[in-house]
């Protein structure tokens, strides 16, 4: 879209005829026109804008409408596409990468256009695309008297972050919870929740998969029945609400600006670092200036460690799981040139041991691979054992069904790559790593695959063995970690002795 | 290639392998736009085919086949009021999911660069067949508007040519959302530009998907009575 400037303010050149030019070539974007009181705001735009940055097309009001908002001070335009230098950044989702960039003819600038092919999925942002946002006050929103009903009782390491989460989320702080897989993160948050609530903020806790908002969703709502819940993923309904408590796939950060009070980001380290450095720019763009962010893992990376160690970052750790029995420490098995075997159509004797085993003692086991290929070729193998034997990998059509399938124990043996590292529960079960010297499989992967085991208050242990050909750093420091975890709860009193 | 710059596949965003060998190091070196990969998901339209528009008769049931046409062409050539217009289609891939997913993002989200995929399968073809003028299917403004570009009119160009944007269209519904006999019982949706001549001119016209046809023959029929010699037509999809 182009835009004139007259009397110091931005006119899409639809509503009036002048010299235009594309939002991003406007050399400064003239000062947001002041608040004007006396205007009468639409109260259903105010609701639909506030903390957000949307499109022309992502919203379902006239343009004259929203220019009107403008030109009182309620609504700002900013530009989509900005310039370091020469190059283009997307304003939206933080892209600065040239490939990521491309040109193309525009009918809606009659010009040239650069655009991100980056964040393309959630609407085209190029040179001449506004994004628009609120600038009015906030909808008026009465925390209800009665908050959290959630009945059961933390741990004492869950309460000790609990109170801590509460406390940075009052102050406006960052805090890190490193908690181990299994402590029972989620109940951890209700009453930082609450406090925030309470407080009149708005709050939302963000994760990576889509999968994690939908289990989360129903036990927040459950806990917070008084209050509304938006839930957000790709294609959700409730993309245009507003409400005090929102959950989101970090992606859907991306349409949030000055948005929230607090953010709960959980799994930071889930991510490659390229992708994690957008959701990293979506984070900081969605929360208010003035803010607390409260990360949650069970694997911070190496740097996150550091700072904790040399006290430049706030944490907590939960080092015990809430059935106060010590994480499955991994066992290190040398299996010899294991691809060399898979060629042949052999596995190495001793894996193969360690799977038939299982079988014939019907313990179901979670084996991984470091790739798609490799799997594949072990799984006809496998399946002279058991015919029922099944893989599963991120494109898997079938994935939700086999993880089903696997937790109604009608799979006696799943072979997987590292998609099922994190997220995914199953009651009582062991797991090997073929070939844990990949280097797919970082310190976090294999804490995370470690802490598939041992998760039910019924079955506390579990068998966890690393068949490798030659340790690798990443093997010993993830056992380090692990050691050193279940250290700090005896040391604590978290678990039992 | 640039030997400072890794290529990325232009739709999983992979780097691309170089091929190395020696006809790499001693040819010309091709431009690759996709990943090895994705290439294997687009499937060329070869074999047996329907003798107008190209539909192949490798997953047809005998029953849709009327001789070496397609019941749909069959029907459509049986009507004296549509017969001979659109004297053939061409269309270069199988409209599966994959090439689903590659248009919709071409043009619903408008990624404009996606045209480069096509631009070789384009080039080869249009090199075989003798036309005078590359008409694409036009939008009509609104949906120009929404759209920032006409995606027939972007292959073309993207690929060298000049596309003759010669045709408008009346805003109407999406085809999309229509029926078969919805869409070719539809009143003329185009219109020749004032002032052309198209007499003894052989048009190629484009388009992206092939559905039912009728959109192509709708305009087939317009410029063939507007003193058009021949007419066929392009399509990437089918």
């Amino acid at each position: 879209m182009r835009f004139v400037i007259k009397n110091e303010k931005l006119i899409p050149q639809k509503l009036h005829k002048g010299d235009s030019l594309p939002i991003s070539q406007l050399e400064t974007i003239p000062q947001q026109p002041p608040l004007n009181t006396e205007f009468t705001y639409n109260p259903d735009l105010q609701q639909f804008l506030t903390g957000k940055q949307l499109l022309f097309d992502d919203i379902p009001f006239p343009l004259d409408e929203i220019q009107a908002h403008y030109e009182s001070g309620y609504v700002t335009y900013r530009k989509g596409i900005d310039y370091d230098g020469k190059r283009p950044v997307c304003t939206r989702c933080g892209n600065k990468d040239p490939h990521w960039f491309a040109v193309s003819p525009c009918s809606r600038c009659g010009e040239t256009c650069h655009y991100c092919r980056h964040c393309i999925m959630m609407g085209r942002i190029s040179e001449c695309t506004p994004l628009i946002g609120w600038n009015g006050p906030v909808p008026d929103t009465k925390p209800p008297a009665k908050l959290n009903q959630w009945q059961g009782t933390l741990s004492k390491g869950q309460m000790e972050a609990s109170n801590h989460v509460v406390e940075a989320i009052l102050r406006n702080e960052e805090h890190l919870v490193w908690a181990v897989c299994g402590a029972g993160k989620t109940e951890v948050l209700f009453a930082g929740i609450e406090a925030a609530i309470a407080a009149g903020k708005r709050i939302c806790i963000a994760t990576p998969r889509t999968d994690v908002v939908l289990e989360l969703t129903p036990r927040l709502k459950a806990a917070f029945p008084e209050i509304t819940v938006a839930s957000l993923y790709g294609g959700s309904e409730d993309r245009h609400l507003f409400a005090p408590l929102t959950i989101a796939t970090t992606h859907q950060l991306h349409r949030f600006y000055h948005a929230f009070d607090a953010i709960i980001l959980d799994e930071v380290d889930a991510f490659p670092y390229t992708v994690e450095e957008s959701l990293q720019h979506a984070a900081v763009q969605a929360r208010k200036p003035i803010s607390a962010m409260i990360y949650l893992t069970a694997t911070p990376n190496e740097k996150w460690q550091r700072e904790c160690r040399t006290g430049k970052r706030l944490f907590t750790t939960i080092p015990a799981r809430f059935h106060r029995h010590p994480l499955p420490v991994p066992e290190f098995v040398w299996s010899g040139n294991w691809q060399k075997q898979l060629k042949k159509k052999k596995l190495p004797a001793n894996a193969l041991r360690w799977i038939t085993e299982r079988l014939e003692a019907n313990k179901q086991a979670l084996v991984f691979f470091p790739h798609i290929a490799l799997m594949e070729k072990a799984l006809p193998i496998l399946r002279q054992f058991a015919p029922k034997i099944e893989a599963v990998h991120a494109e898997d059509p079938e994935r939700k069904d086999k993880v089903l399938k696997m937790r109604a124990k009608e799979i006696p043996l799943l072979l997987t790559t590292t998609i099922l590292e994190r997220g995914v529960t199953f009651p009582n079960i062991d797991v090997a790593v073929i070939g844990a010297e990949d280097t797919i499989f970082t310190e976090s992967a294999l804490v995370q695959i470690a802490g598939r085991a041992g998760r039910s208050k019924d079955h506390p242990s579990g068998v966890v063995t690393f068949f490798h050909y030659g340790k690798t750093d990443e093997m010993l420091k993830a056992r380090r970690q692990i050691v050193s975890l279940n250290r700090e709860g005896i040391e604590r009193g978290l678990l039992n002795t | 290639m640039n030997s400072f710059s890794q290529d990325h596949c232009l739709i999983c965003h992979d780097i691309i392998l170089p091929a190395i060998g020696w006809r790499a190091l001693f040819s010309i070196e091709k431009e690759h736009f996709i990943c090895l990969v994705c290439e294997g998901k687009l499937e060329k339209i070869e074999g047996d085919t329907c003798r107008i528009c190209s539909r192949s008769f490798r997953q047809l049931d005998e029953q849709f086949r009327d001789g070496d046409l397609c019941h749909d062409c069959f029907r459509w050539e049986g009507d004296i009021e549509w017969q001979g217009f659109l004297e053939k289609n061409t269309s270069l891939f199988l409209y599966n999911d994959f090439l689903k997913e590659v248009i919709a993002k071409f043009k619903f989200r408008g990624d404009y660069l996606l045209a480069k995929v096509f631009t070789d399968s384009i080039r080869g073809k249009l090199t075989q067949m003798a036309f005078d003028q590359l008409v694409p299917i036009p939008l009509s403004e609104e949906r120009l508007y929404e759209r920032g570009f006409n995606q027939a009119a972007a292959l073309l160009a993207v690929a060298g040519f000049t596309p003759s944007e010669i045709l408008n269209r009346i805003h109407s519904e999406k085809q999309s959302k229509k029926s078969r006999s919805e869409r070719i019982h539809v009143p003329q949706v185009f219109k020749i530009l004032p002032d052309m001549n198209l007499e003894g001119q052989r048009i190629v016209l484009i388009d992206d998907i092939y559905t039912t046809g009728s959109t192509l023959r709708h305009a087939a029929k317009l410029l063939k009575e507007a003193g058009a010699a021949s007419i066929q037509s392009l399509t990437l999809a089918r």
